[in-house]
């Protein structure tokens, strides 16, 4: 949503953007202001990146394709409709003659946009691109005892016209971050945004911290838990929507901020939680949908496969993590045995070997160690965020289909009253009859908002996804050439280290 | 000592892994005079081998000779075993994954049959190299009879006696050990021989549970590439040929780890295990040269005190005269046999150690 990065709309919340959006599917009222704005030709220029702009109109899809930096594959069914809620009054649909009567500025018609131009737009709009970067550094613990808490200082470096400075950190707890996610679960999940998941809790290691163990466990815990607050922070603001949204802004920006309470995981909104967790899991066995639209069904499908996969994925890797270490620990003891092996044996140049041996080994077991590090910060924990993040996704297509029920319902009832109302019609009673209409009218209101929210929903869901497999492909790329750039590093340090040995070896005479 | 006019080679040429048993292809190729043939074949189990070690511990005049230690039984249960639960499993994963895991299994039950080929053939060639030991008969009935040598396993009892044995050994042993030698040779070569069998106990072991974690480690990288070329097959986005890529990758690299680890365990863990039995196979030497040395002394003491008593004197002579010569043939040749030992063991470290270093830095380039 571009908007709010170059004019404001006047008195708006976040809540309300939405709601431009959806009635700017409905109604062609709403004139979003721009600099060319009542051209309904090609010609765009709002924003400082001309010449990009121009190629959005070529019918072309493959041709944005070529502009997108990505190499998402255009599969047919996300090439359909992908509308763009009118983030950008930059765009204005080629055809149809009615957008050159009226100037309907940042309407889009379905059929103009593939996917593709919609990042594009994405990318371009606000006249910064995305540039931000935030670390969460320097954990601090405060106070002692159960009461004690992990601070840690959220650094937020950018160059967007968004934030007042380039550059400024807060501290923050754990429980803000939860306090975050929930904020802003509340608001987006039901409309079809996916928000990244908070990381988890865990009573144990937070326990361990608390009591004050400074031992290798409990520091790798601050870590693992640093990290992961790291990534979640990044692939919150990530999100064009999420990252405008107040309460984001307030996090990063804010010197204190209001403590969240209702986080905690034995406390009674904890278990409200649990029980509408449940609650939702029935209802989702229950709803039967007619699923119109075929995309959708693949998707799910797909997102199923993609989660099953994923864990199976996880748990290797895990596995993998876990007896890397043990080889590390059993490499240190065999250097130690072979070293005291060295030392017994009275035969100069095989001790001598046997004693670089040791010394080899015990440097391939600092190698292991850190190969498991890598293998886990980088492979393992990517998995793992993204197993959540697909929960996430699931979500979003459960709540759809709610939204789609919620539909149903009314337009049920709507039927029974008219049938009633037809009945009533026979009747003499002018007062119940108006009543009746009355209530059709509302109801009619509602029908007309439930299948509103349900395309809305729809829409959200399809921009969200393709998104989101963006963000996949690009966020697996990255890491997992980082971890097989990992894996080298290791091997070409063990030719070092077998290097050095060799003459040794030869040397027994 | 070490060079003979005859040549006599031996090695396994060839041999069957059955139900329960491994039979070996025992290949013979020799000019010494009491063989029929030149050359010929006969085929042994386990149980033969572990007859003609036993005979060569028992007999009393070999008492100064390291006797090369015997070969361990073959030992398939744990791949066996494997196998077992992989066909149980069969149900619960893909045909790719189970032909893997199969394959997997089978190259490591080859492998471990490679091993038990090349340590009963060790032993082998470790008699047929002692200038001595190559010359027994019973070794000579082993390598030429064309028949079964109707060895049966030790029943209960014996095996019971053995454990007895064992365990006075071990007691006089310590009694014996105590005993300080008045050669300087045998005193170190004591310390020695007790400090590094204790050593290499030790460093076997580890590195035994070093090998296993790296086995550990390499069979979940296959289970990585797995997932990631069924993630690849699945994927729709660009990712998908990506993940096959890495499939493949991963695939290479947990071939490699495999294959570090088992020669990590043929140059080193192998090695280590060997030198352990060797070591004490000397210690048992030197146990026995000790047991004769203590004789040696009691039958002079015998004597003393016959002659005091001036009865059964040329008894106590002969038998003290036994026990000497005895206790100097055991140290004569003791010796020699030590100082074999420790060059054959440098030798042996050198070798393993040289190809230890070459293959790991071969496969590490290859990645």
């Amino acid at each position: 949503m571009a908007d709010t990065a170059r004019d404001p709309p006047p008195a708006h919340t976040d809540f309300q953007e939405l709601e431009d959006g959806e009635d700017l599917f409905l109604e062609p009222a709403v004139i979003q202001e721009s600099g060319p704005a009542s051209l309904p030709a090609e010609d765009i220029s709002a924003n400082s990146n001309g010449p990009k702009q121009d190629s959005l109109f070529d019918d072309d899809p493959e041709d944005l394709f070529a502009e997108a930096t990505e190499e998402v594959s255009l599969d047919s069914p996300e090439r359909e409709v992908l509308l763009s809620d009118g983030p950008s009054p930059a765009i204005t649909p080629i055809t149809p003659p009615t957008s050159v009567i009226t100037p309907r500025i940042g309407l889009a018609h379905d059929d103009m946009f593939t996917h593709s131009s919609f990042d594009e737009i994405e990318e371009e709009e606000g006249g910064d691109s995305f540039d931000m970067h935030i670390s969460v550094s320097d954990p601090e613990k405060v106070g002692d005892g159960m009461n004690a808490y992990m601070a840690y200082k959220v650094t937020t470096k950018t160059s967007m016209s968004l934030f007042k400075t380039d550059e400024f950190s807060v501290k923050r707890r754990f429980s803000d971050f939860l306090g975050l996610h929930s904020k802003l679960a509340s608001k987006y999940l039901h409309i079809g945004y996916i928000v990244p998941p908070a990381p988890e809790k865990s009573i144990v290691g937070m326990t361990k911290v608390k009591v004050g163990k400074e031992d290798q466990s409990s520091n790798e815990f601050v870590e693992k838990r640093r990290s992961a607050l790291e990534r979640y922070l990044m692939r919150t603001v990530k999100h064009p929507i999420l990252l405008k949204d107040p309460d984001v802004l307030q996090f990063l920006e804010s010197s204190e901020l209001p403590r969240a309470v209702s986080t905690q995981a034995l406390s009674s909104a904890g278990l409200l939680r649990m029980v509408n967790k449940a609650a939702d899991a029935v209802n989702k066995m229950t709803i039967k949908m007619n699923e119109s639209d075929a995309w959708f069904e693949e998707k799910q499908q797909h997102f199923e496969n993609l989660d099953v996969q994923l864990r199976k994925l996880h748990a290797s890797v895990e596995s993998l993590v876990c007896h890397r270490k043990e080889l590390s620990v059993n490499t240190a003891q065999f250097a130690k045995s072979a070293a005291m092996l060295g030392n017994s044996e009275d035969h100069t140049a095989l001790s001598r070997a046997l004693s670089q041996l040791a010394e080899v080994e015990e440097k391939i077991d600092q190698l292991h160690q850190d190969q498991a590090n890598a293998d886990f910060y980088l492979f393992s924990e990517l998995l793992g965020d993204y197993v959540r993040l697909i929960t996430a996704v699931k979500g979003v297509f459960d709540h759809r289909m709610k939204t789609w029920q919620k539909w149903q319902d009314s337009q049920l009832l709507l039927q029974k009253k008219r049938e009633a109302e037809a009945k009533l019609q026979f009747t003499n009673k002018p007062d119940k009859l108006q009543q009746a209409k009355d209530e059709i009218k509302e109801l009619e209101g509602k029908v007309q908002q439930g299948e509103r929210d349900f395309e809305q929903i729809s829409k959200t869901i399809r921009k969200e996804v393709s998104r989101f497999e963006k963000e996949r492909v690009k966020d697996f790329k990255m890491i997992i050439i980082k971890y097989l750039e990992s894996l080298v590093q290791t091997q070409q340090q063990l030719i070092k280290y077998w290097d050095a040995f060799l003459p040794e070896a030869k040397a027994i005479s | 000592f070490k060079h003979s006019y005859a040549t006599l080679q031996v090695d396994i040429s060839d041999a069957l892994s059955e139900r329960d048993k491994v039979k070996f292809t025992v290949h013979t190729k020799s000019t010494l005079p009491n063989f029929k043939q030149n050359e010929f074949s006969v085929v042994r189990q386990h149980e033969e081998f572990i007859w003609l070690h036993d005979s060569f511990v028992e007999n009393e005049d070999y008492a100064g000779y390291i006797i090369p230690p015997a070969p361990p039984r073959p030992d398939f249960d744990a791949s066996r075993e494997k196998l077992q639960k992989l066909g149980e499993g069969e149900g619960s994963m893909t045909k790719e994954e189970f032909t893997k895991m199969k394959q997997e299994l089978e190259a490591e039950y080859l492998a471990i049959f490679k091993k038990t080929v090349a340590m009963h053939e060790v032993f082998l060639c470790r008699v047929a190299a002692h200038p001595v030991l190559r010359k027994d008969l019973n070794f000579h009935v082993f390598l030429e009879y064309n028949q079964d040598l109707s060895v049966r396993g030790k029943n209960k009892k014996e095996k019971l006696e053995d454990f007895f044995k064992n365990v006075v050994k071990s007691a006089d042993g310590v009694l014996v050990a105590g005993v300080k030698d008045v050669d300087d040779f045998f005193e170190h070569e004591k310390t020695f021989l007790l400090e590094y069998h204790n050593r290499v106990k030790d460093a076997s072991a580890k590195s035994d549970r070093m090998i296993r974690s790296h086995k550990n480690a390499a069979d979940d990288i296959n289970r990585i590439a797995s997932s990631l070329y069924t993630l690849g097959t699945q994927d729709s986005t660009d990712l998908c040929k990506f993940f096959l890529k890495v499939s493949e990758l991963f695939e290479k690299t947990r071939k490699i780890e495999a294959r570090v680890a088992a020669d990590e365990d043929l140059k080193l863990a192998d090695l280590l295990k060997y030198y352990l039995r060797e070591s004490q196979a000397a210690k048992d030497l030197l146990y026995r040269r000790s047991r004769s040395l203590v004789d040696y002394e009691n039958a002079n003491k015998a004597l003393d005190k016959a002659r005091a008593k001036n009865r059964d004197v040329l008894q106590a002579e002969t038998s003290q005269q036994l026990c000497c010569h005895k206790f100097e043939k055991i140290s004569e040749s003791a010796k020699q046999e030590l100082i074999d030992f420790k060059t054959r063991r440098v030798a042996a470290f050198r070798k393993n150690l040289v190809e230890l270093a070459e293959l790991e830095l071969k496969h590490a380039k290859v990645t």
